[in-house]
């Protein structure tokens, strides 16, 4: 029992760490999709803020440059994404998916260069690695974004360009600035989604280290509504599933013993490693076709908005 | 002038990427070289730079026949992996005469991937869930399955590697010898055909139309009595039946198994696939054929040179599918050279 206790605390205490990252992305995802611009590209930022905040952390030995660091570069990103999908009307999909892949190919080209080495960056010692800082920080963001949102008439102009930018745009609001502002955001939220991961849960960057985290987020924000305080819940479900799965892959399970293998091999399936992991994408399915409360998005979602209509 | 954006934009991108690459002490020419080298240089290279053109040709068009009918399909990546695990499945376990085994394969691996992507295409008609976000999730759902498959349900016991049972023999495609060594089979052919009957489907019958007509206009559609939910359904089982088609060129012609993370993102790559080719079936060929050079010709940079390595083609393809689908940027370039004419 006592054995039991144990693995409960220690999986929730890892889910709450692992969660961060998703946070912060979950928040950039908000930040870009209330002002009306579908992003699909946060896993592209995450992995750029994950690298540059190893590199910067390495060379400076602070962290907290890092962080910025990571933050840049996810700001950085954001602005290529914004010029296409706001100035020249890229389609927001086709775009997000272009700055993934060159994320994923600026990436290791840079580690090449400056390291020799497309795979991981070197170690950084433990002092110069946060223990705790970005997983309060992620939680402070949650708590600012929701004021913001609530509170301030910025937070309004944001969601309005996201439900009837129109509307917005005859109240005098320049609704092209509101959008970058959300884009731009979105990226330093990713930048330090990623630094989290890099600087702070592990001790390196490695290649492709983000893992889908950035997708994982996208859909956290949507069972979670498109609100920053729902989509935390989700993100730290989420990270429970993930730290439940790495923890079952350390254990050695009873195994099943009915008289069909096939039966056998069916729950087997059902306490692996590959299904727990699976099932934040298994819970997105069914709440975003609405099996349990249908989740809606900002009205103009993804619609480019045109000036002189 | 249709014709003339995805040229301006390849070379564009080209350039812009090769004259990066003098960034990191690399001279931009030498790398042309090297692509050139290593894509045509001999029998061997251009036949692998059409081994690696055949999954990119089906999954830029599984992207461009959905896109056709106004979905967006993301998730070419989950169906051309549920088709390549299930062909697999399928072919070490069930013993067939070889006359009619890589056919059975084919339509086994088509079925997969096309039950995957009906899958997306039934809750957005029916219950109206974006196809976007349904799509990205369906491809780790099917990424966690064939890892338990190919870690655990039927791992080869001979490799560390995670990955099936190697297939029957009757199930292999042969390799033709031209090209000394490079698996070509006829998946190659079998792309092309493909190509042509979408072509053919698209434009030449009147499902094709009725396909096209809900791309272009959902509401119209309706109201001129096409059932809409129906034509959106099959698109994307059509569209995950391509995807699901590279299961046959890379289980049965080029690797006889299911390997964990064979494809390095052949789904993600059919978008920009398919968006060079401005989803006309046709051109995909053609812009499927120029993604499979890059990648093969990307693939020797390690060994020639010092600083940069073969994800150079990634950022090739991202710069190419940013400027060719740039509409506000070419908006700007174009009606300058339409007074000129």
């Amino acid at each position: 029992m006592m054995q039991v206790f144990e693995i409960a605390s220690f999986v929730f205490a890892s889910a709450l760490r692992m969660s961060s990252p998703l946070i912060f992305a979950a928040l950039g995802g908000i930040m870009s999709e209330r002002s009306g611009v579908i992003n699909i590209s946060l896993e592209g930022k995450m992995l750029v803020g994950a690298f540059a905040a190893a590199v910067v952390t390495y060379y400076f030995h602070s962290p907290v440059l890092g962080l910025l660091g990571g933050a840049l570069a996810g700001f950085i990103l954001a602005s290529i994404y914004s010029l296409f999908v706001i100035s020249f009307k890229s389609n927001q999909i086709v775009t997000g998916t272009a700055i993934n892949i060159l994320a994923a190919g600026i990436v290791p080209l840079i580690s090449q260069a400056l390291f020799q080495n497309t795979g991981s960056t070197p170690e950084i010692p433990m002092a110069d690695r946060f223990t705790q800082f970005p997983i309060i920080l992620s939680w402070v963001s949650v708590v600012l974004i929701w004021a913001w949102f609530r509170y301030s008439p910025f937070g309004l102009w944001h969601q309005f360009a996201g439900e009837h930018p129109y509307a917005l745009q005859t109240s005098g609001v320049d609704v092209i600035s509101t959008r970058w502002c959300g884009v731009l955001s979105s990226g330093i939220f990713a930048g330090l989604g990623g630094a989290t991961l890099s600087i702070c849960l592990s001790s390196n960057f490695t290649r492709n280290m983000t893992a889908g985290r950035g997708f994982m987020a996208l859909a956290a924000l949507i069972v979670g509504r498109w609100r920053p305080m729902t989509a935390a819940v989700a993100c730290i479900f989420f990270g429970l599933f993930d730290a439940v799965g790495i923890t079952l892959q350390g254990l050695t399970l009873p195994q099943p013993d009915f008289d069909s293998a096939l039966l056998n091999n069916f729950v087997k399936f059902f306490i692996s490693t590959q299904f727990v992991q699976i099932i934040p994408y298994l819970l997105t399915v069914i709440a975003v076709a609405g099996f349990v409360g249908r989740s809606r998005p900002p009205k103009a979602l993804g619609i480019p908005f045109l000036k002189n209509r | 002038m249709t014709i003339l954006r995805p040229i301006l934009a390849t070379i564009l991108s080209l350039v812009l990427g090769l004259l990066a690459t003098s960034l990191f002490h690399e001279s931009p020419l030498h790398i042309f070289k090297i692509f050139l080298q290593s894509g045509f240089g001999s029998a061997y290279d251009f036949g692998m730079t059409l081994t690696y053109s055949v999954p990119l040709i089906l999954t830029g068009l599984s992207v461009s026949l959905a896109f056709k009918a106004g979905l967006f399909n993301i998730g070419a990546e989950g169906q051309l992996t549920m088709g390549a695990l299930a062909v697999a499945v399928f072919a070490a376990l069930v013993p067939l005469p070889s006359l009619i085994a890589p056919l059975a394969g084919a339509l086994v691996a088509a079925c997969a991937g096309g039950i995957w992507g009906a899958l997306v295409g039934f809750l957005k008609a029916r219950r109206g869930a974006h196809e976007v976000i349904m799509t990205i999730m369906m491809n780790f759902i099917a990424a966690g399955i064939s890892s338990y498959v190919a870690v655990y349900l039927l791992k080869d016991p001979n490799t560390q590697n995670p990955q099936t049972l190697p297939i029957l023999p009757a199930f292999s495609l042969t390799q033709y010898s031209l090209f000394n060594g490079a698996p070509v089979t006829f998946a190659l052919f079998l792309s092309l055909l493909i190509a042509v009957v979408c072509w053919l489907y698209l434009y030449r019958t009147p499902y094709g139309f009725e396909l096209r007509a809900v791309g272009e206009n959902e509401h119209a559609s309706s109201t001129a009595g096409i059932g809409v939910q129906k034509v959106q359904i099959l698109a994307m089982f059509f569209s995950g039946a391509l995807a699901g088609l590279v299961g046959v060129g890379e289980v049965m012609g080029r690797v006889g198994c299911f390997k964990l993370d064979f494809s390095p993102g052949y789904g993600f790559t059919g978008i920009a696939v398919a968006f060079l080719g401005r989803c006309h079936p046709l051109a995909i060929i053609f812009s499927g054929l120029l993604f499979g050079a890059i990648q093969k010709g990307a693939s020797d940079l390690e060994i020639f040179t010092q600083n940069v390595t073969s994800d150079l083609a990634l950022v090739l393809q991202a710069l190419i599918i940013l400027v060719v689908s740039a509409d506000g940027l070419w908006e700007k370039w174009i009606p300058v050279k339409k007074g000129k004419a």
